[in-house]
């Protein structure tokens, strides 16, 4: 039995990573600010989750697990929220450059 | 063996940690840099979870909750001052 919650922990940590690894090539390759926003927000929300779920998944059920999964729907919540505001950011600037032209 | 697992985790993190600091030194326009530190922020919480998890620490996971806040009120505070040009 735990030798079965090792190796669905061992899948979700790889899968986690890929997505780490996928949001950066984003943020290095892609031309523009705002695709790069795109390609990074939800590939970490989702590199972050699976992780924290295969760790939860691993200690098992306690206090720990509790603080885990608070960082887990904290970061859920406010990293859309600041790719938003980001991205709303840079559209009412280059907005206002346009006007002083 | 787990433990082996999580280490690798955290070398492969730490690697991609320094790629977006690159990203962050050079990037063209100040909504660069600020997409770079807000990557880096999740990449340094779940950093510090693993080693918190790794060191068998578990208090070290306040550490990355404060972090989490700082980051996000950090990335809204500079995007408000890109948007403005002021604070306040």
């Amino acid at each position: 039995m735990q030798t079965m919650i090792n190796i669905i922990s061992i899948v979700l940590f790889v899968v986690g990573i890929f997505f780490f690894v996928v949001g950066t090539v984003g943020l290095l390759r892609l031309p523009d600010a705002i695709t790069r926003v795109h390609a990074t927000t939800k590939a970490d929300t989702l590199g972050l989750g699976l992780i924290v779920v295969g760790l939860v998944l691993m200690i098992g059920f306690n206090v720990t697990s509790l603080k885990l999964i608070f960082v887990l729907v904290f970061v859920w919540i406010t990293n859309p929220t600041a790719a938003h505001v980001i991205t709303k950011a840079k559209v009412n600037q280059e907005k206002r450059k346009e006007e002083k032209q | 063996m787990m433990t082996n697992v999580l280490i690798g985790l955290t070398w492969i993190l730490g690697v991609l940690s320094f790629f977006s600091l690159y990203r962050a030194i050079i990037g063209p326009t100040s909504t660069d840099r600020v997409i770079a530190i807000n990557v880096l922020s999740t990449k340094v919480t779940t950093l510090i979870i693993l080693v918190a998890i790794i060191y068998e620490q578990y208090s070290f996971i306040d550490v990355a909750i404060v972090y989490a806040m700082i980051g996000f009120t950090m990335t809204v505070g500079v995007s408000k001052y890109i948007e403005n040009r002021k604070l306040y």
